[in-house]
């Protein structure tokens, strides 16, 4: 592949050792500061006023009574912002619509879901602005609603967008990508994706077993335990400076930009310490807000969002119904398969349908496959990514049809898997063809696990599925400094979102080098100190940022050789580069002592100036990432609750920088995994109101409902990374919903085809068989 | 609002502050006296990350008024390293990868805290349930667990 970084096999020394992460011990003393820990002096503090309906015409908007309330500053509604053409752009892997971001920020025409902003106001101090937003008054013609997906896809149903006809697109591999005329008629389904590959009808007509099942999932929250917060400046000559808790700050600044019409130099983000996102923080929702409010007041202006906003209106994943047909010939090869996935995408369009379909049945090498796909707007918070976006929702069905398929043909449910994986040189039906990948060998070490042959006891069940995720590089840039004492500075752009990307590209850049990787300190950038870089998504950030890391390593170290053959008076090829030190290409070159950095470094200023080594790079190569998971359950039939006795995550990190943070990737996204499977979902009112808006009635997992999380690193190299890295964020939490309901089949005899297996749904399916 | 002066101790050291009666301990402790270390994850109780220690007991700082702290003594992730170094417990979080976003961080090691002071030589069950007032959406909890056994450990000797 052109344009990519070649993986070279060498001696390792800092790499796959697990050193103490630089951001750790701010991290345990209380010291990191967040979004919502930043003050600045004179700051106003921000509120926002909420559509209490899903959906609503908003005929007018009185803000005179709370404006006059002592303290109160200032007040913005929709009006306040420039309308946007209608214009797909893409941000941090969903396509953003600024005329539905905008809309998204703050409503103009209509509330469009429960928690919809509608006017944002800022006063002197928190409890008045809140108390500011009871004297708002707004008069609302109530509109029926629509939340089901299926029921938003149906002839007649409420529409969200008169305006909004379905965009037809088809994608038949080989062949040049089509889009019909759109329907005449207005339709809550904004696209139809198809994706295909052979023959799909001459596929089915030769299997020997085709099953056939639909499936649901609802929406999940991201669940990031630190809400949305921000503070932004507007000074009277329009500089704008804004602190947040994002996935990536130039992101956010290029957003503020379009939708504040204010030219991107004229926007300095900084980002703060990140308390998690998940993809929830890939957009904006407070930042132009706060920026709007402060462009009237000139002073900073805070806003964090309650747990109740947070969950009203940001997030989560869409709901999805799916479809999912699979033949296999008497032996066990699959034949031919077809889906179709429906996703719920909140009040505007833009669910993660691409990655859905995408990523349905990657994992496998088949001849004949259809995929179509349905973008549908509800009366719901518009969808946000969720790691491994539309993965899951996807995998939950195919994987649990391959587990009936297995069982059909007495064949064990790996060995199916096995039979079938795609592998180097499969071509995918979306155009890919894979490189050098690690699924057959994930599959090969669950097989031969303990903890796949552990003897099982009554009401207990063994699942197992797989996850595949593309991966992404993108724009990533990086700037490193060989400070006076030899030791670096290294400053990066793409976020650490909490993985520890910083800490494996310090010891990245130490492996260049040959130093220890303390001797490298890492900073994440604000906007005004590097070019931009892509959101933290796509399991990128230790895979690109290493690259540029990398990149700019070497630069500087070719610069440390230059200034060593000045040194030395020899040719610049005579110098080499080892362990921390120019050497002599040879002893032919004379009896010089090495240099080390420091000695370079040193005498830098009269070698011909401070050292240094940058990189800025559209990174390309970014391997695909698969895991396979095994669960072990045991199902309480008296109280219809599922227990997870053990978790087994064996996935392909590529090559693990460090080791604890990609355990700690697989442990995370599989817990993450388990709460969408067994707890988690949105409920709505018949009114259309979310009703469990805080963490006692949306339950994440806590530490009592799991196990330890075992975990086994697979390692094969990604031929387009210098140490072979895989992303590795995502994978983690695609399989466990299907593993687990696969599981709960074992234990119970039931196969569950919607989710969460709560134990309310567990019980009466119990009950009823 | 009328506010009231309140004398209370905070990490050892003398502290007053005026507050509105239906003010909460979190607010003032981030916002008066300034430790943010003390973070807002629900207000409501739910997540445990403003776990604080109050007269030696584990509140949801988020759920306790200001004005009840009178002439107690609060207890933040501020005050939990001893100088120079790091609690046992902190030391083992760094070691065992315990923490990702850390936005939780400060709760869990409070509430850990508490729990090796009651009890010594807890079982990974005990571990578990204690701290299943604190949320975690990052790690899935499995090391913040074998840190806190890790660390029982040695403070036993």
């Amino acid at each position: 592949m052109s344009d990519t970084v070649a993986y070279e096999e060498k001696k390792l020394k800092i790499i796959g050792t697990r050193p103490i992460r630089p951001d750790g011990v701010d991290k345990v003393t209380g010291r990191a500061r967040y979004g919502a820990d930043i003050n600045l002096p004179g700051q106003l503090f921000g509120s926002v006023y909420r559509s209490p309906y899903p959906h609503a015409i908003i005929k007018s908007i009185d803000v005179s009574a709370a404006l006059a309330i002592p303290g109160v500053k200032a007040a913005i509604t929709g009006d306040d912002f420039e309308d946007m053409p209608s214009q797909f752009i893409p941000v941090g892997e969903m396509v953003v619509n600024f005329r539905d971001m905008t809309r998204n920020v703050i409503a103009r025409e209509k509330a469009l879901y429960d928690g919809h902003p509608i006017v944002a106001i800022a006063a002197i101090s928190e409890s008045i602005a809140k108390e500011a937003l009871k004297h708002i008054k707004v008069d609302f013609e109530i509109l029926p609603h629509v939340i089901d997906v299926v029921e938003a896809m149906k002839p007649g149903a409420t529409l969200l967008h008169e305006e909004q006809y379905t965009l037809i697109e088809r994608k038949r591999l080989g062949s040049e990508p089509t889009t019909e005329s759109p329907p005449k008629e207005p339709s809550n389904i904004a696209k139809r994706l198809t994706w295909e590959k052979g023959d799909i009808e001459n596929g089915f007509s030769k299997a020997h077993i085709i099953i056939e099942k639909e499936f649901n999932t609802k929406p999940v929250h991201q669940g990031y335990i630190e809400p949305h917060a921000t503070v932004a400046t507007c000074t009277e000559d329009g500089q704008v400076e804004v602190y947040t808790c994002s996935q990536g700050h130039f992101v956010i600044r290029s957003q503020c930009a379009k939708l504040l019409g204010i030219e991107v130099s004229k926007i300095k983000v900084i980002p703060t310490e990140l308390g998690g996102g998940f993809g929830g923080k890939n957009n904006v929702y407070l930042e132009p807000l706060a920026i709007m409010l402060s462009k009237i007041v000139h002073r900073p202006v805070k806003m964090v969002m309650s747990r109740n906003e947070v969950f009203r209106a940001t997030g989560p994943s869409p709901a999805g119904h799916v479809k999912v047909k699979i033949g296999c010939d008497k032996n066990g090869n699959i034949v031919a398969a077809d889906a179709q996935i429906d996703m719920q995408s909140g009040a505007f369009p833009g669910s993660p349908l691409p990655q859905a379909t995408i990523t349905c049945f990657t994992r496998y090498d088949i001849e004949n496959v259809r995929v179509i796909g349905h973008d549908v707007t509800t009366n719901r918070p518009k969808v946000a990514a969720y790691r491994a976006p539309g993965a899951p929702i996807a995998a939950f069905g195919v994987e649990s049809v391959m587990d009936e398929l297995a069982e059909k043909l007495s064949i064990d449910p790996l060995d199916l898997r096995i039979m079938n994986a795609a592998k180097e040189g499969t071509q995918t039906y979306y155009g890919v063809t894979f490189p050098q990948i690690g699924f057959l060998e994930t599959l090969k070490r669950a097989k031969a696990h303990k903890n796949y042959n552990i003897p099982l006891e009554k009401n207990q069940g063994r699942g197992v599925a797989t996850g595949f995720w593309m991966n992404i590089g993108n724009d990533t840039t990086s700037s490193l400094n060989v400070n006076d004492d030899g030791t670096i500075a290294l400053t990066i752009g793409t976020i650490d979102v909490a993985g520890g990307s910083r800490s494996s590209l310090a010891m990245m850049v130490a492996e260049e080098f040959g130093i220890d990787s303390d001797k490298v300190r890492v900073t994440t950038g604000d906007t005004s100190q590097l070019g931009f870089n892509f959101v933290t998504a796509g399991s990128r950030g230790t895979f690109a940022g290493g690259i540029v890391a990398i990149l700019a390593a070497r630069k500087a170290i070719e610069e440390c050789k230059i200034r060593a053959a000045k040194t030395w008076n020899v040719p610049l090829d005579e110098v080499v580069w080892e362990d921390g030190y120019a050497r002599p290409a040879s002893s032919n070159v004379g009896g010089f002592d090495p240099l080390s950095l420091a000695d370079i470094a040193k005498n830098a200023t009269k070698t011909g100036g401070p050292i240094a080594g940058h990189s800025e790079k559209n990174v390309q190569g970014a391997g695909p990432g698969f895991g396979t998971q095994i669960v072990d359950v045991e199902v309480d039939k008296e109280t219809g609750s599922v227990k997870i006795l053990r978790h087994t995550v064996i996935q392909d990190a590529g090559k693990a920088i460090h080791p604890a943070y990609v355990e700690g990737q697989y442990q995370g996204g599989a817990v993450q995994g388990i709460g969408w499977a067994l707890n988690e979902e949105y409920i709505y009112g018949d009114d259309g109101k979310l009703q469990n808006t805080g963490f006692l009635d949306y339950r994440v997992p806590v530490a009592s409902d799991v196990p330890f999380i075992d975990t086994d690193i697979v390692e094969v190299p990604n031929p387009y990374h210098p140490y072979g890295v895989r992303g590795i964020g995502e994978v983690p939490i695609i399989p466990p919903t299907a593993a687990i309901a696969n599981a709960v089949y074992k234990a119970t005899g039931i196969r569950f085809n919607s989710l969460p297996l709560s134990p309310p749904k567990v019980l009466a399916a119990i009950t009823k068989k | 609002m009328t506010r009231r002066h309140i004398e209370a101790k905070i990490n050892g050291d003398n502290c007053d502050f005026l507050c509105e009666s239906n003010e909460t301990l979190l607010s003032v402790i981030r916002n008066q006296l300034q430790l943010t270390g003390t973070k807002e994850g629900c207000s409501t109780g739910d997540c445990g990350a403003c776990s604080v220690m109050l007269d030696g007991r584990l509140v949801c700082s988020c759920l306790t008024l200001a004005v009840e702290v009178e002439g107690k003594n609060i207890d933040t992730i501020e005050g939990m390293s001893n100088g120079e170094d790091l609690h046992i417990l902190q030391r083992k979080f760094l070691e065992h990868a315990a923490l990702q976003c850390g936005i939780c961080t400060p709760g869990f090691l409070i509430a850990a805290r508490a729990l090796l002071e009651k009890n010594p030589n807890p079982t990974e069950t005990e571990v578990r349930y204690w701290l299943a007032g604190n949320l975690c959406r990052c790690t899935g909890y499995h090391k913040i667990v074998e840190a806190v056994l890790d660390a029982a450990e040695e403070m036993r000797g």
